[in-house]
């Protein structure tokens, strides 16, 4: 049928493995838009969720790293990491190989993308669904954007390939949810941890929110490693998810940094 | 300096409980399957957090490794710090530390101390 609901938000593990260290004010808030996302999604009558995600080495290596993939699974596993560290316990995630792969060859008209049969979920797909899909009973399409190991994936085929998801969406009978999850800026995993540039940030939503495709595409990566850190080239994600909502304007719903978190957390539709 | 074989043991312990059971049981043999300095197979059996980001191995590599090892968020962040302190700034990629060796987490901690 088509995409019925396009979104983003943020992935951090600190999301949940440190809950009980946040302000709890900012993190209720956070977290009630996050249920937003979740009804939203649910209200769609989506039949499946795309989730653009930047996994962190879980499947992907330096021996044969996809600029793109997309998963084509019966079922998923995850987390990887220690399940009392990411407090989410191990869970199947159902895939939908069918529509994968109808999805998986209408992108490849465009954009050579790789495609997985297996996948494990690491913090970066599994904090969205321990929130958006609690039950885990909602068909998942895993899909990856290469923002992890240099030479990184171009933002302007990340929005190509964005395109390409949008294109495939529209084919399909189905309902399909697409949602992309990422950090703005961040400095993950290093002793930086914590710091974020909230002005960059904000800066970086309101070209988002307007949809405006050249002033993202403007970003170069060696630029966002110094205003942004390593974690800012995740805004691959963000950039593929507004070239699926195809001009659409974004509501962001929520921003705030926490620091804990170590992310300004993010919850964002399109209006499609 | 074998940076790509270091990071792989990691990156298959990480995503494998089988792995992850062989590092417990012999590890000596795991090690053996990869190309590595003794400074690294050493890091790698220790653990030591604080060489290994030095050394390179990108963060979130890193990051699961230590939650494997159940050591605790700020000891991690610590350990990182005083890896720094101890050889020297981050060898490779691009997970160095560029914030001087600042806590950026404390405002949050201070801020519920004062709630």
């Amino acid at each position: 049928m088509a995409l019925v609901y396009a979104g983003v938000c943020s992935h951090a593990p600190g999301i949940t493995a440190r809950a009980e260290r946040a302000d709890p004010v900012v993190r209720d808030e956070f977290y009630a838009n996050l249920e937003i996302m979740r009804q939203d999604i649910k209200n769609s009558g989506a039949e499946a969720l795309i989730v653009v995600g930047a996994e962190h080495f879980a499947n992907f290596f330096m021996n044969n790293m996809p600029a793109f993939c997309i998963g084509m699974g019966d079922e998923y596993s995850g987390p990887i990491e220690d399940p009392d560290w990411l407090k989410i316990q191990p869970h199947k995630v159902p895939g939908s190989p069918e529509l994968s792969m109808r999805i998986i060859s209408e992108v490849m008209q465009t954009v050579d993308t790789a495609f997985a049969e297996e996948w494990k979920f690491d913090h970066g797909i599994m904090v969205p669904l321990h929130f958006l899909t609690p039950d885990y009973d909602l068909p998942i399409i895993p899909v990856n954007i290469n923002c992890q190991g240099p030479p990184l994936t171009p933002l302007h085929r990340a929005w190509e390939f964005g395109e390409a998801l949008r294109r495939a969406c529209d084919a399909v009978p189905e309902k399909v949810a697409l949602v992309g999850t990422g950090g703005i800026s961040h400095w993950p995993a290093t002793p930086d941890s914590g710091k974020i540039n909230e002005e960059w940030d904000r800066d970086f939503l309101e070209k988002f929110k307007r949809n405006d495709k050249d002033a993202m595409l403007a970003y170069d990566d060696v630029q966002t490693y110094n205003d942004a850190g390593q974690g800012g080239f995740e805004i691959r994600t963000f950039i593929a998810t507004a070239a699926a909502a195809k001009g659409a304007t974004a509501d962001v719903h929520f921003f705030a940094p926490i620091p804990i978190f170590a992310v300004g957390c993010t919850c964002a539709r399109f209006n499609l | 300096m074998s940076l790509y074989y270091l990071q792989k043991v990691l990156y298959e312990l990480n995503r494998d409980a089988g792995v992850q059971q062989q590092y417990l049981d012999d590890v000596e043999s795991l090690l053996g399957k990869y190309t590595l300095t003794e400074e690294e197979r050493t890091a790698l059996k220790k653990p030591d957090i604080g060489l290994l980001y030095v050394l390179g191995v990108n963060g979130q590599i890193l990051m699961h490794f230590a939650a494997f090892h159940k050591i605790e968020w700020d000891d991690y962040l610590q350990s990182m710090r005083d890896g720094v302190t101890e050889h020297g700034a981050v060898r490779a990629g691009v997970y160095a530390m560029t914030g001087g060796g600042d806590n950026f987490t404390k405002d949050t901690e201070a801020k519920q101390e004062v709630d």
